[in-house]
């Protein structure tokens, strides 16, 4: 039997085209699209950074949206109450919510299972009640409105980017953000620390028999999570024009989960998909009625009974019965 | 100086809240003793045992009596809800990886909570107290409303009725079996299958019995499902998961803990039962009374 040969499919420089494409859409599409497309480019980061831990080191955290609301909170209080450049608090959205992550997940990754994502739950419920309650720093239940927009002047120097408007200018901005984090979450999981991340997840004890300090390596992927996490959190504040308590609060933590899920836990694409799905889906359905929960429920209704490998585990279990069907029929 | 009487008004404020919380919380702390699933939804089934009590005074006009009526109505219409979702959905899960269980219960949560705001609207709803619990009594210098009084009595019987259950039934020493092992009591010709629903049924029934309670002293309105899930998460996280008596000492410390930390810190006493939480979670993750999984 001869190998298979390499499915066209995987010739095309998919990331590069997608790339292009998205960033192509202030140009050709509407400000309303721009719109949808930056909020797509955070989800997805925000579910990228969550499946560092779903999907790659197999620990179940109830309380991701904290190190997103930490983020965003650092960002907009750097930028709104101390007037920062955007470089400055950023970065410093990131160092902030990894300096948490680090804190929490100390504490975390000495339980199992059904512990640590109870305890991650509290955290991030601890980190409710203090935003939701520090007037004096978050703005409280007011939440700290107009987070301003970077200034991003210098970009009027760059031929074609001097016509955008503001939000289209952000969106560049966000989109550049969030490719130059999904490359490095991406080379994260490649190099041997993720890949020690994945024989963790594969099987605990062993990966501990064999000398591997377990909780030490659960830990960094904790802080690397939630310092991504941060910066989707600091993006999105900007966006949003505001950091309110809400950002933090935990129903966010399982809306993030259905985001990953829904694409496919087990591919480094399945979050950005099922963040796309899953904003674009939100967007038609709440034209049409207010019951987005009843409808987001059911999707995950049929999601866990009918596809559990999500949109990208459905789509490659349908290509590889193709490519089966097709190489039979090759060799018949 | 505080006066005392003040000190015990606030002591009975918080024994109030716990005896609330511990009629929810045990429900909740029983499905995941025996079954080993967190289940979201059960703010849910007390939210929806709210609406249905309000609908069932509404049925069959405000006469005293039917609130009684309405409670036990209420209670077994969640009992059914429960069974069903246990029986047509639940069930299919019990094998797969505790994450799918709590994604599975938390889309109960954005259903439920869909389909209440549908049928029941937005608005503010509330149940007059029963006439006979009307009143307020004087105790130590502080007025109690009786009906808070019914249910400090009202949460420890139950306590005590479910307690014996689980101790001296037959029923209740194969549900013991079947959350210590429940492959070998399978094997050994019990339907396991059967107690799990029954399980199932017994905690939404505390859950509808609870909501339709709670309706007098509170209003019923969309999102006292998760705010209420919660509340009974950190009781059960702190007794310790899947133990009754450790949701009733839960429920207390989260009571007292509560109504006495607004006096120390006015703003953060939400703060305060979180951070307990977490605390007891680092220090001993099976909580105060409960035992170490596996």
């Amino acid at each position: 039997m001869k190998p298979p040969a390499t499915p066209l499919a995987f010739r095309v420089p998919w990331t590069l085209i997608v790339f292009l494409a998205a960033l192509s859409v202030p140009w050709i599409g509407s400000r309303y699209e721009t719109f949808l497309g930056t909020q797509i480019a955070i989800d997805a980061l925000f579910a990228v950074s969550l499946n560092l831990l779903l999907g790659t080191t197999g620990l179940v955290s109830f309380g991701h949206v904290a190190y997103f609301g930490i983020g965003a909170y650092v960002c907009g209080i750097l930028m709104k109450t101390y007037g920062m450049p955007f470089a400055v608090a950023l970065p410093a959205a990131a160092l902030g919510a990894a300096v948490f992550a680090l804190v929490f997940g100390f504490f975390c990754v000495r339980l199992t299972r059904i512990y640590f994502a109870m305890l991650t739950l509290a955290f991030s419920q601890i980190v409710w009640a203090i935003c939701f309650k520090w007037n004096d720093v978050t703005g409280g239940d007011q939440g700290l409105p107009d987070v301003p927009y970077p200034d991003i002047s210098w970009m009027s120097a760059i031929p074609g980017l001097d016509h955008l408007r503001v939000a289209d200018r952000f969106y560049v901005l966000t989109l550049i953000v969030v490719c130059l984090s999904l490359a490095a979450v991406r080379r994260i999981i490649a190099s041997p620390f993720g890949r020690m991340l994945t024989a963790i997840r594969e099987n605990p004890e062993r990966a501990a028999f064999v000398g591997v300090d377990v909780r030490s390596y659960e830990l960094a992927a904790f802080v690397v999570a939630g310092s991504f996490a941060g910066i989707a959190g600091a993006l999105f504040g900007i966006f949003n024009r505001g950091v309110f308590a809400d950002y933090v609060y935990w129903p966010k933590s399982a809306e993030v989960m259905i985001m990953t899920i829904l694409g496919g836990i087990d591919y480094f694409w399945g979050p950005v998909v099922g963040a796309a799905t899953l904003v674009l889906l939100n967007q038609e359905i709440t034209s049409y009625t207010e019951y987005w929960p009843l409808v987001l429920g059911i999707i995950l209704l049929v999601l866990l009974f009918a596809f559990p490998g999500g949109i990208v585990g459905g789509i490659a279990g349908g290509l590889a019965r193709l490519n089966r069907r097709m190489g039979r029929r090759a060799d018949a | 100086m505080i006066e005392p009487s003040f000190l015990f008004g606030q002591f009975l404020g918080g024994l109030t809240t716990a005896m609330f919380l511990f009629l929810i919380a045990s429900g909740l702390s029983l499905v995941f003793g025996v079954m080993r699933v967190l289940n979201f939804a059960h703010g849910s089934f007390y939210m929806i045992g709210a609406y249905l009590a309000w609908q069932v005074v509404q049925w069959v006009a405000p006469a005293p009596g039917n609130f009684w009526l309405a409670v036990v109505a209420a209670a077994l219409g969640v009992a059914l809800l429960g069974g069903v979702v246990e029986r047509l959905l639940l069930r299919h899960l019990y094998g797969r990886e505790e994450l799918y269980q709590l994604l599975f219960t938390y889309a109960l949560v954005l259903i439920l909570g869909d389909a209440a705001k549908a049928i029941w609207g937005t608005r503010q709803l509330s149940v007059s107290r029963p006439p006979l619990l009307s009143g307020g009594i004087e105790l130590l210098g502080s007025t109690l409303p009786t009906y808070n009084l019914f249910i400090m009595l009202v949460g420890p019987a139950i306590a005590i009725a479910v307690w014996l259950l689980l101790t001296r039934s037959t029923a209740g020493r194969m549900v013991r079996a079947a959350a210590l092992d429940r492959e070998m009591l399978g094997a050994l010709g019990a339907n396991v299958g059967a107690i799990y629903t029954g399980m199932f049924v017994v905690s939404s029934f505390l859950a509808g019995l609870s909501g339709a309670l709670v309706t007098p002293i509170e209003s019923i309105v969309p999102g006292m499902d998760v705010e209420i899930i919660v509340e009974a998460f950190i009781v059960v996280v702190i007794g310790g998961l899947g133990s009754f008596w450790g949701t009733f000492w839960g429920s207390m410390i989260y009571g007292q803990v509560l109504s006495f930390g607004i006096l120390i810190f006015p703003s953060f006493s939400i703060f305060s039962v979180f951070a307990l939480m977490a605390v007891i979670l680092i220090v001993r993750p099976w909580g105060l009374f409960g035992r170490p999984l596996r």
